[in-house]
């Protein structure tokens, strides 16, 4: 009763879709009130109905009804309910569930802050919002239902993949999602600022928090997987250039530039149709990567059982969704033209070298992707594309996009004199290369000394920036957020930066053969071998090792991997143990029993590598930080404070942006 | 001007991309191709098929690890030091990749295999298939 209680409110919620795909928007052609005030309603019922079919997934999973295929695939008697809960989202359909009910929250919210917009621009943005919800629920209903019936039912059900029984599962899937799905906003924002044929700095405004909070979510969820693959996986690695990890870093590439051509966009009203084509880009790239790991055409860890009629589906839907808003954007695009003109020597040009790079990122990692399955599908042969390619593409881009942030921090809108940023500049070059030098010395490495010179420059210039801005230390507190938010980022990156270069460099790898008793050396540290022993757990088996760490001879750790064996499946699993540190990680995982109670085991030494995720919670508090700006909060007096205005439906537009820098006389 | 700009950054990247493909990329064989088409020494490539039953051998005390993959046509020998992925075993389906030596085993630098029970490489699963074996071996001529 309850699955089909789910179902029922999937099919209520492909109609209220639907509805809210095209009513508001004839209303907004219109110009007729009547239908667009259909929209913030549609919205609500939309989430509503969304929370209903999830919540009866989710009871599902935890009354253990076998009788759903969905359930019986993915989720077990043994489960803990944790797991359960999680598992909704652990399978193909379910994590379409997941997508389509946080595109109904995002509309829900655009819906619930639209006061403050034009009514024809909310009414278009949440129509172009509700006909992607309606392709979604579609895409479940008819190829991928999650409340299907199985007949007869299953006893006891396959269980949960052991990879996805962690508390990674409960979180990962739903932050990155939020980014994914949330690059839908910017797109309907971009798609209603076409049809309306109008982009100024008003709708640059509307557009600009919604982008950055996406941005973050993305930034989360992808820093996120990064770890979880990192302690679950047993591989040691961070980052694999994976085709799903490319297909949500992509993404965040062009949004990562979408942010910074819309700050041009906000304070200088320029770059506007080249804005709207990123915010086009960022989520048809979002789509792509859904097309890349729901339809099957990949394997990876990601890739879930695939059936041709879904990628069919996906790509048929990419199409419109994607072919739609470039058609629309090439037939009006050109009435974007104009705005402020800037010299060569320019913040705009110095962002614009940012856009160049950031896309260029994303064309080669997108394309390293693709190649190999065009390549098959043409029959050319069956080719893969590993690191070494993406490591040799993406570092020539990362370094120039590194210097450029300090001087994009100082340079001025519209013209500045090159002498008078390189005078700025001059003493955080000397601390960067200072810096660079020190490290080169402790480390003997090329790389890491090149990574530490980058995160220097940028730290110092951030902080060179902060102290020009604070004369008195309680100045501190009356920062804008947008520009505490835009240094927190930036030293986000130069931890990134540091920590991806340091663990790249300056790790440490052993495969050993161990013995009860036997030492192995790694970095300064002696591992311990004390033996494997057999421990059970609430739904599987497992072989324990224990081994002690010291330095020294002074005690540091004691690591325990395991491997498990799950009850319902035969596959052992690898659990890594780690020992984290702010300087250093140590790893240790178990290989095979070689005899005589002899274990091969992989030994880790990984100098800095949790500043890689550091330095993304940092990049994502600065959004959060930079999205809630005042600027974005104000309320214009509107409809409430004018009754005739509130009567005819009419509100005032936005006022035009703070001249913040444009104001500042140039010395020249 | 702005576009043009970035379309012109875009193709130049491209383009580089693109050389860097050719160099970096792993061609896959079968073990059929593999004897069929005896390609260099040195080369890296990815060799995928099952893993023959009975075939995994390691010396007492020692890290590697040598067993035969076979696409039910033909067998070429791995030699592996390394931790093997958890769903390793007899009967499975992997990738190994690495470079041939000149006895004509392939020492691996990665095995790699999915988190699957049920999984085959679809690549695999083609080529036992055999249908498709000869058009690819073709098409694997045309490398450069």
């Amino acid at each position: 009763m309850i699955p089909e209680l789910g179902h029922f409110a999937l099919i209520l919620a492909l109609l209220t879709s639907l509805v809210l795909a095209a009513a508001p928007f004839t209303g907004a052609t219109r110009r007729d009130p009547r239908w667009m005030a259909v929209a913030p309603s549609a919205a609500a019922g939309l989430f509503v109905l969304h929370l209903v079919a999830l919540a009866c997934l989710g009871w599902s999973f935890a009354t253990n009804d076998f009788s759903v295929r969905y359930v019986a695939t993915n989720s077990n008697v043994l489960l803990p309910l944790h797991y359960r809960l999680g598992a909704v989202w652990g399978g193909h359909e379910g994590s379409l569930l997941l997508w389509s009910f946080i595109l109904s929250g995002w509309t829900l919210a655009v819906a619930a802050r639209s006061r403050g917009l034009p009514r024809e621009v909310s009414a278009r943005v949440l129509s172009v919002l509700g006909f992607i919800t309606a392709g979604f629920v579609c895409f479940m209903l008819f190829t991928s239902n999650p409340f299907a019936r199985l007949v007869p039912a299953a006893l006891a059900g396959r269980d949960l993949n052991p990879l996805l029984q962690d508390i990674g599962l409960i979180i990962h899937p739903p932050v990155l999602y939020m980014g994914y799905v949330g690059l839908a906003v910017p797109f309907a924002f971009a798609v209603a600022a076409l049809a309306e044929g109008r982009v100024d700095t008003a709708w640059t405004r509307w557009t600009r928090p919604w982008t950055t909070v996406a941005w973050t979510f993305l930034t989360l969820g992808i820093a996120g997987g990064s770890w979880w693959a990192y302690y679950e996986l047993g591989w040691g690695g961070w980052w694999f250039w994976d085709p799903v990890e490319n297909a949500s870093f992509v993404p965040w590439l062009v949004a990562t530039a979408l942010i910074h051509s819309l700050a041009v966009a906000e304070k200088r009203d320029t770059f506007k149709a080249w804005t709207v084509l990123l915010a086009i880009s960022g989520f048809s790239l979002s789509l792509l990567g859904t097309f890349i790991v729901r339809s099957g055409v990949l394997v990876s860890v990601h890739a879930f059982a695939s059936d041709p009629a879904r990628g069919v589906f996906v790509l048929a839907f990419l199409g419109v969704v994607v072919g739609g808003a470039l058609a629309l954007y090439a037939w009006r695009a050109g009435r974007m033209a104009g705005g402020g003109r800037f010299a060569v020597f320019s913040r705009e040009t110095m962002l614009l070298a940012n856009n160049v790079l950031l896309t260029a990122a994303a064309a080669t990692v997108l394309l390293g992707t693709l190649y190999p399955l065009l390549m098959d599908s043409l029959g050319l042969g069956q080719i893969s594309v590993g690191r070494p390619y993406f490591d040799r593409v993406f570092v020539p881009l990362m370094v120039p996009l590194a210097i450029l942030i300090a001087a994009g921090m100082f340079a001025r809108w519209k013209r500045d004199r090159p002498q008078r940023v390189a005078r700025l500049l001059g003493v955080v070059l000397v601390g960067a290369v200072l810096g660079g030098i020190a490290v080169a010395l402790l480390a003997r490495s090329a790389a890491a000394a090149l990574g530490a010179g980058l995160a220097f420059w940028i730290v110092c210039s951030t902080l060179r920036a902060v102290a020009q801005r604070v004369r008195r230390p309680s100045d501190l507190v009356r920062l804008p957020h947008a520009f505490v938010g835009m240094s927190l980022a930036h030293l986000g990156f130069a931890a990134t930066l540091a920590g991806v270069c340091f663990v790249s460099a300056l790790e440490v790898e052993r495969i050993v053969p161990l013995s009860p008793g036997d030492s192995a050396h790694v970095a300064g540290y002696e591992f311990h071998f004390q033996g494997v022993r057999d421990v059970a757990g609430p739904n599987y088996r497992a072989r324990r090792a224990e081994i002690e760490v010291t330095r020294g001879g002074r005690p540091v750790s004691r690591l325990e991997p395991e491997k498990r064996t799950y009850a319902s499946q035969s596959q052992p699993m690898t659990e890594a143990a780690i020992d984290p540190g702010l300087t250093r990680d140590l790893y240790a995982a178990l290989g095979e029993p070689l005899g005589d109670g002899a274990w091969s085991v992989r030994l880790h030494y990984k100098p800095f590598v949790r500043w890689i995720w550091l330095g993304a919670v940092l990049m994502a508090v600065g959004g959060l930080l930079a999205a809630a700006d005042r600027r974005y909060r104000r309320r214009v007096p509107t409809a409430g404070d004018d009754p005739l205005l509130t009567l005819l439906g009419e509100r005032p537009p936005m006022p035009a942006p703070e001249p913040e820098h444009a104001a500042r006389p140039l010395r020249t | 001007m702005l576009i043009t700009a970035m379309v012109a950054g875009l193709g130049v990247a491209t383009g580089l991309a693109v050389l860097a493909i050719g160099e970096n990329m792993l061609w896959f064989f079968t073990p059929s191709q593999l004897l069929a088409d005896q390609p260099p020494p040195g080369n890296r490539i990815r060799l995928g098929g099952l893993v023959v039953e009975g075939s995994v051998r390691r010396r007492p005390g020692d890290l590697e690890v040598r067993f035969d993959l076979s696409d039910r046509a033909a067998a070429v020998t791995v030699a592996f030091r390394g931790l093997l992925p958890d769903l390793f075993r007899e009967g499975q389906g992997i990738v190994a990749l690495g470079r041939l030596d000149a006895d004509g085993v392939l020492q691996a630098e990665e095995v790699l295999a999915k988190h699957d029970e049920t999984y085959m490489p679809p690549e695999i699963a083609e080529s036992i298939g055999e249908a498709k074996v000869a058009e690819r071996a073709a098409a694997a001529e045309r490398k450069p």
